[in-house]
């Protein structure tokens, strides 16, 4: 594990060196749940991402034993005692819930779905039966509010990005960017590819928290009909 | 009571000092890109430092008043009037009911900070009441001002006649802040800069350049970055790094090469490499970039960033107890 600051209010732990999906989402968000319920005084928040925790603090409130004592070092050893005292290791298993994602497949819904079909030398209706076959895990939960980076995506339908991105992006579109899945949120533009839609709101300032998916949480998707896609939008 | 918005001018949001504790829900710390301009703006006119106040971005501004307030503003080079009455940065000002306040568009910087006693009291949203103009929430309906809007204000905490002791038969208190709080648009843009976990992914060059040569500030530049155009930061390396929390104040370049400093309504996580990061009490500047604008870094160590952010939290604690004595 490594912390390098980033800038002089913030800083970056290195929990784990190399992105090997499951394990280092693992260990991350073992190491936050640590760090959460140490509840160090000056840190305002903390933001996992793949293999790193970014730690936001406000220096002028980290508590400094001597007058000439960095926050950033002291903040630094405050985190890897926590880290020691909890017997953290990278191997951690960590609980996560599962959550089902139901999307409509249907053509007015999938843009790009012959382009992924095409790229994956396979039939539209495979595409879809194997996107909704696999097992997919939040990465991370960034771009925009509430919108979930998946791992999982079975390798033969990964597709670069749109060469020009599109100026918008209807809410709820389950796309594909490279080797990962994701869900946009709201309205947007993007460069993803487009193969189908979720009734469900992936952000929601009335629930806490607002994103529907976390970081950590196992998600799978279920193919439905456009009748049920309207019956659970009402 | 309302403040009438008669003219929104260019964009104009309701702001505080932004969001804690849901970027892990995607969600920026937004708002004020000058917080600690709107601090002292809010300590002028009696207000806690978290009171919600006017983001105005190239000013055209015109307000009109319900009910007597104590406004006072900080920023960019603009002038500001109370009917007839000039306003300078970092004075109280009382406005009657009725009275006009107006800010012209600014002869330097690009944004100013607006604060009205008992504060705007619109809705908090995720514990705050700053807009996210991205996200279309918080705020004032989620948006940006327009012509016409009516913002309902909070209780001031200044009572009419104690205004009327402090102030006299004048309409602008002679006490003020720091000059160089108020007024935030140097003609020399120098942005001191740590370095970035990054850095040695770049090139000695482009090491050299980023501190010795100037950048300007292009025209696809938001609340979320100002874009940058100079001599190209190449790296040694090429490839895709994992995303990864960023920062306002974060310089990361993308494979053009050109650098984007991250502002206040930057995303959560990023994946260009960051190069260095504007430290804290520098957002102040970097707040008033506008295209057009040069700009050049100037390196300091991590532990001079973190002195001097709290020599000015420690002068802004004094200046409050000041302005607390003042008033008492």
């Amino acid at each position: 594990m490594r912390i390098e600051p980033l800038g002089d209010s913030a800083l970056i732990v290195r929990v784990v060196d190399e992105c090997r999906s499951d394990a280092s989402l693992n260990a991350v968000l073992a190491a936050l749940r640590y760090l959460e319920a140490a509840a160090i005084p000056g840190v305002i928040e903390l933001a996992p991402a793949y293999t790193t925790i970014g730690v936001f603090f406000d220096p002028t409130r980290i508590e400094q034993a001597a007058p000439d004592d960095s926050p950033f070092d002291v903040l630094s050893a405050k985190i890897q005692s926590v880290l020691n005292a909890a017997a953290f290791t990278d191997e951690a298993e960590v609980e996560a819930p599962l959550l089902e994602v139901p999307v409509c497949y249907d053509r007015e819904f999938s843009l790009d779905l012959e382009e992924v079909a095409r790229a994956a030398g396979v039939t539209e209706a495979e595409v879809v039966l194997r996107h909704s076959k696999a097992a997919y895990r939040v990465t991370c939960v960034g771009f925009a509010p509430g919108f979930p980076y998946l791992s999982g995506l079975p390798v033969e339908l990964a597709t670069p990005r749109r060469a020009t991105p599109r100026k918008e992006i209807p809410a709820g579109s389950v796309a594909i960017g490279g080797g990962q899945t994701g869900i946009y949120p709201r309205k947007s533009p993007g460069g993803w590819n487009v193969i189908g839609r979720t009734p469900l709101r992936l952000f929601d300032l009335q629930r806490a928290p607002p994103a529907l998916l976390c970081a950590g949480d196992h998600v799978r998707f279920r193919e439905i009909s456009r009748e049920e896609f309207s019956s659970l939008s009402s | 009571m309302n403040v009438v918005i008669h003219s929104a001018g260019f964009l104009t949001s309701v702001q505080d000092l932004g969001r804690a504790g849901f970027r892990q829900s995607g969600v920026s710390s937004g708002g004020a890109l000058d917080s600690h301009a709107l601090r002292v703006a809010n300590a002028l006119v009696g207000n806690e430092d978290p009171a919600a106040g006017l983001e105005a971005t190239l000013g055209n501004l015109r307000l009109r008043f319900e009910d007597q307030r104590v406004v006072a503003w900080c920023g960019g080079a603009f002038n500001v009037r109370i009917g007839s009455e000039d306003l300078p940065p970092g004075h109280a000002g009382l406005v009657d009911r009725e009275d006009e306040l107006s800010m012209t568009a600014p002869q330097a910087g690009s944004r100013a900070w607006l604060a009205i006693s008992g504060g705007i009291d619109v809705p908090l949203v995720l514990g705050s009441r700053s807009t996210d103009l991205r996200g279309n929430f918080g705020g004032h309906e989620g948006r940006a001002l327009r012509d016409g809007d009516a913002l309902p204000l909070g209780e001031p905490s200044f009572l009419p006649a104690r205004v009327r002791e402090l102030f006299g038969d004048r309409k602008i208190a002679e006490w003020t802040a720091l000059s160089a709080w108020v007024t935030t648009a140097p003609r020399d843009r120098f942005l001191r800069i740590v370095p970035g976990p990054d850095r040695s992914r770049f090139t000695s060059q482009a090491q050299t350049s980023l501190l010795g040569e100037p950048f300007t500030v292009t025209l696809d530049s938001d609340r979320m970055g100002a874009r940058l155009e100079g001599t190209n930061l190449d790296r040694v390396d090429s490839g895709d790094l994992l995303s990864e929390a960023v920062a306002p104040g974060t310089l990361q370049v993308p494979p053009n090469a050109k650098p984007i400093l991250l502002l206040g309504d930057c995303q959560t996580i990023g994946g260009y490499p960051k190069i260095a990061h504007v430290i804290t009490v520098d957002l102040p500047i970097a707040a008033q970039l506008w295209p057009g604008d040069l700009v050049r870094f100037h390196e300091v160590s991590l532990g001079e960033a973190q002195q001097l952010l709290r020599e000015r939290e420690n002068d802004f604690a004094r200046f409050r107890v000041g302005l607390s004595l003042q008033k008492s």
